[in-house]
């Protein structure tokens, strides 16, 4: 290991911020290529989000039937509302398949077919079941299996702490400012390249089956250093959340035949994708839900309906779905093999992010210049892989082939490219925001704040949206705001100081979600998981084209000019029915 | 939903202020089926900041919320208070880890001795063009294993490693057994080495505290058994 130990200043080539599916794959590339690599996680690298992921990755293997990348690719395309770019799903398509093989042959567990090969189950969008899976715990093992490599290759770790800033002069990254949770503290880590894979951000909202890790960090790091965000008006709402926890119940359950449900006892999903049913993509199923519990169908009229699966038999739901059985069971006291589980829209995947170009090299503007040493992959960065909407199982695949495509990026940056010199005082923007919150003299709590920004977002914000609520929205962000200059937190300590977290987490919150709102003002349609009841059409005249975003003293700055890749010759737009 | 009031008392303590730990009392009104998390994040974020634990995902399967409630290691989010019935919550950092700060442990070493054991995949063999045929009754060996969470509950309640810190603690055992029954692995005989050690296997007396305290209900014992048993085959 490369990095020098001074205590509070560490010099390594590379830096990872995160220890999800993005983050280690990365650095696992690195380490294999003796490059010096550090990994900074707010929390153990076992604990990251990517560990939640259930149902499947994604990879045209065709295991268990006929299926190719221009399929997966085609699927992808469509799944995307039209907005992904298209050269980046042709190199993903092409590149899951050796990223499975190699997690195989890292030893993650995937549950088998009959003849020995790697199981592949069907999920909503795919056209063929294309879901490497391992029983309902996919994400766990490839979690598990990815740290244990990096444990093998020596990865250094700098587990519980979090970066507080990022240090950006003259469009070139230099490094990162951490605190040290446990400890207390601030580190300087003077870099060479920077990743950022800090996951997604659904924290914004409250229903939710993100983690309490969540909350886009980098995002707000990206705004406040007067860099864009892309597409951040697209949140994908998720049809299977459990009712008012929000934590998810797998999609798997509906690829292994589960069905939705209204008051009626209806298979609603008829009405509304007659030939995808309960498997057609999420914002469709989610939509339906909400449309029937807005018109008074859900059960006994209340804000749910039933994900149904007891006609798959105990036998199959203990062997293949086993985690939702245990979620169900514990947390509403629902044993899914006897009982309906009540379920409303959940937020969950997070399309839009930092934006980066293929190689993951992250961009200042629409015209594709970049920061030089600043990459990002997996679900903090915009691709733009997935454009209007993520097919499920695209989300882990996309985190591990785009975290070794930026492992490799950065690997061959770091051989060409010497140390910048720091700013000049580098711990000055992250000090400023401790003793903010720890010596203000206001008296607003971190905790309501949030809870007022969660709620109003769930209700403005949602699976529909329309202008007069954004417009709300956009008034309440910016009370939000000005009240947040007033938090105080209760704990004044160093060591492992939960207040001060979560304190500092609340103003990313704050930050991207008014870079969403009016994101999703200015998108006048309706496309993939972005659908406005006063703009219900799909708009390829005037809105075929990707959103920037950038905060400045006098609001929200949007840029449109960015165009989508499209091969016009081969996935030319066309309607998206199911 | 249905409110309660509940009083509870939690073990606090703040390394810069105290000497050792304290219980401090607390009364609060929640939902009903509020878990232990849950009533955790109301003291956290309405009564005092300052008390501090991990947590992450909220669906029982990051592993940072293993707790002590009433004598039992438990995961705060999966556990609903009512699960006390009656009783008054006791609420206690994870045993036999030194403790960070309230609820928070050191987890340093539990994460060490994991690699000891060498987690992963060792080969021999060349690499396949693509994957390496396992069929299902051979991934079914492993299966249960895989459900591991890293969350230290069993290792915690091991009166074995209360009086050896050294000792490799069922969560290691749970992971070379994962290694050395996955069909594709070469490298049993190294682990075998390894957990064959004076602060190996052998210091697990089947005491069961371990699959008593697992939130995955793991068979933890019956995976340590089967790994003496393979120990002992492989010696003669
Ligand atoms: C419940 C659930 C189920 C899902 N199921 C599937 C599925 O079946 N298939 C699929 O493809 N996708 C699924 N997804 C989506 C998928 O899991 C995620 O998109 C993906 O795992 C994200 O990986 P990541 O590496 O980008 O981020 P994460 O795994 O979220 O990791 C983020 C990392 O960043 C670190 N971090 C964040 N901020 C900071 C900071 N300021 N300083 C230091 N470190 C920081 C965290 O500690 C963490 O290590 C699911 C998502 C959820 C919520
Ligand atoms: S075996 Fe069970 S108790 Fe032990 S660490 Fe794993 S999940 Fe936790």
């Amino acid at each position: 290991m490369k990095v020098e130990e001074a205590k509070y200043y560490h010099q390594v080539d590379t830096v990872v911020v995160g220890a999800g599916l993005a983050g280690l794959r990365a650095a696992l590339e690195l380490a294999r290529n003796n490059q010096a690599v550090g990994v900074i996680t707010k929390v153990y690298p076992t604990r990251s989000h990517s560990g939640g992921a259930q149902g499947g990755i994604a990879a045209s293997l065709a295991n268990v039937a006929e299926d190719s990348p221009e399929l997966h690719m085609f699927d992808t395309v469509k799944g995307s509302d039209y907005l992904g770019d298209q050269d980046v799903i042709e190199l993903f398509v092409n590149e899951a398949i050796k990223t499975i093989y190699e997690f195989e042959h890292m030893g993650v567990p995937f549950s088998r077919t009959e003849d020995g090969k790697i199981n592949q189950r069907p999920f909503g969008g795919h056209s063929s079941p294309r879901a490497c899976f391992s029983a309902d715990i996919t994400g766990h093992v490839l979690l598990h299996t990815l740290y244990e490599q990096c444990l093998k290759y020596n990865v250094h770790f700098f587990n519980e702490y979090q970066v507080f800033s990022l240090l950006i002069k003259d469009d070139i990254s230099r490094g990162v400012v951490a605190w040290d949770i446990r400890n207390g503290g601030l580190h300087i880590f003077h870099s060479k390249t920077v990743l950022l894979a800090t996951g997604g951000y659904g924290r914004a909202f409250k229903i939710t089956s993100n983690s309490f890790a969540n909350s886009g960090d980098s995002l707000g790091l990206i705004l406040e250093n007067k860099l864009p965000l892309e597409d951040m008006e697209f949140v994908q709402f998720h049809p299977t959340g459990l009712y008012k926890h929000g934590i998810l119940l797998s999609e798997a359950a509906r690829g292994e035949g589960a069905y939705i449900t209204n008051d009626k006892g209806e298979r609603f999903m008829k009405n509304y994708a007659p030939e995808k049913m309960e498997l057609a993509p999420r914002d469709v199923v989610s939509r339906a839900e909400q449309t029937e519990i807005n018109n008074g169908r859900g059960i006994n009229g209340q804000e749910y309906v039933y994900l149904d699966l007891r006609h798959l038999g105990a036998k199959k739901i203990m062997e293949r779905l086993p985690q939702v059985q245990e979620l169900a069971l514990k947390y509403i006291k629902t044993d899914c093999t006897l009982e309906p589980v009540p379920i409303q829209p959940t937020a969950h995947y997070s399309m839009g992010g930092v934006p980066a170009n293929i190689k993951t090299e992250v961009l200042k503007n629409g015209n594709g210049d970049i920061i030089k040493g600043l990459y990002t992959a997996g679900e903090a960065s915009c691709l733009s892989l997935h454009g209007a909407n993520r097919l499920g199982t695209n989300s882990l695949q996309g985190a591990a082939t785009f975290g070794r495509i930026a492992g490799k990026s950065m690997s061959e940056f770091v051989k060409s490219n010497a140390y910048e010199s720091l700013p000049s005082n580098p711990l000055e923007v992250a000090n400023g925001k401790i003793s903010s919150l720890v010596e203000g003299s206001g008296k607003e709590k971190h905790a309501s704040l949030r809870e007022e920004l969660q709620k109003n977002m769930t209700k403005f914000l949602g699976v529909f949206r329309n202008e007069k609520d954004m417009l709300t929205m956009k008034q309440k962000i910016k009370e939000l705001q000005d009240r947040y200059k007033k938090v105080i937190i209760d704990d004044k300590g160093k060591i492992y100081n939960l207040d001060l977290i979560e304190a500092f987490e609340l103003g990313n919150l704050l930050v991207f979600s008014e870079v969403l709102i009016e994101g999703s003002l200015a998108r006048k349609e309706s496309r993939g998981a972005h659908y406005r009841t006063d703009f219900p059409e799909r708009d390829d005249e005037n809105w075929l084209k990707h959103t920037m975003a950038w905060k400045t003293e006098t609001g929200v700055k949007l840029d449109h000019s960015k165009k989508v890749i499209i091969y016009w010759d081969r996935y030319p737009p066309q309607e998206r029915k199911y | 939903m249905a409110k309660q009031k509940i009083k509870l008392k939690i073990l606090r303590y703040t390394p810069e202020k105290q000497k050792k730990p304290y219980w401090s009392t607390y009364q609060l009104e929640v939902d009903q089926d509020s878990t232990v998390l849950d009533v955790l994040n109301e003291i956290h974020w309405n009564i005092d900041g300052s008390l501090s634990y991990r947590r992450s995902c909220r669906s029982a399967i990051c592993g940072s919320c293993a707790l002590k409630v009433n004598g039992q290691n438990i995961l705060a989010c999966e556990t609903p208070i009512h699960k006390f019935k009656g009783k008054k919550l006791k609420i206690e950092p994870l045993p036999g880890f030194p403790i960070i700060k309230d609820l928070v442990v050191d987890m340093d070493n539990f994460f060490e001795k994991l690699r000891q054991i060498k987690p992963f995949l060792i080969l021999k063999k060349p690499l396949p063009d693509k994957e390496f045929t396992q069929s299902p009754e051979q991934f079914s060996e492993i299966r249960e294993s895989i459900l591991c969470i890293l969350c230290g509950a069993c290792t915690s309640s091991c009166p074995s490693l209360w009086s050896n810190k050294d000792y490799l603690g069922p969560a290691s055992l749970l992971k070379a057994y994962r290694f050395i029954f996955d069909s594709r692995d070469d490298g049993a005989m190294e682990r075998i080495d390894m957990i064959n050690d004076r602060n190996g296997i052998w210091r697990c007396h089947t005491i069961f505290n371990c699959m008593e305290a697992c939130p995955k209900n793991i068979n933890i014992t019956e995976y340590i058994s089967k790994l003496k048993v393979k120990i002992v085959e492989n010696s003669i």
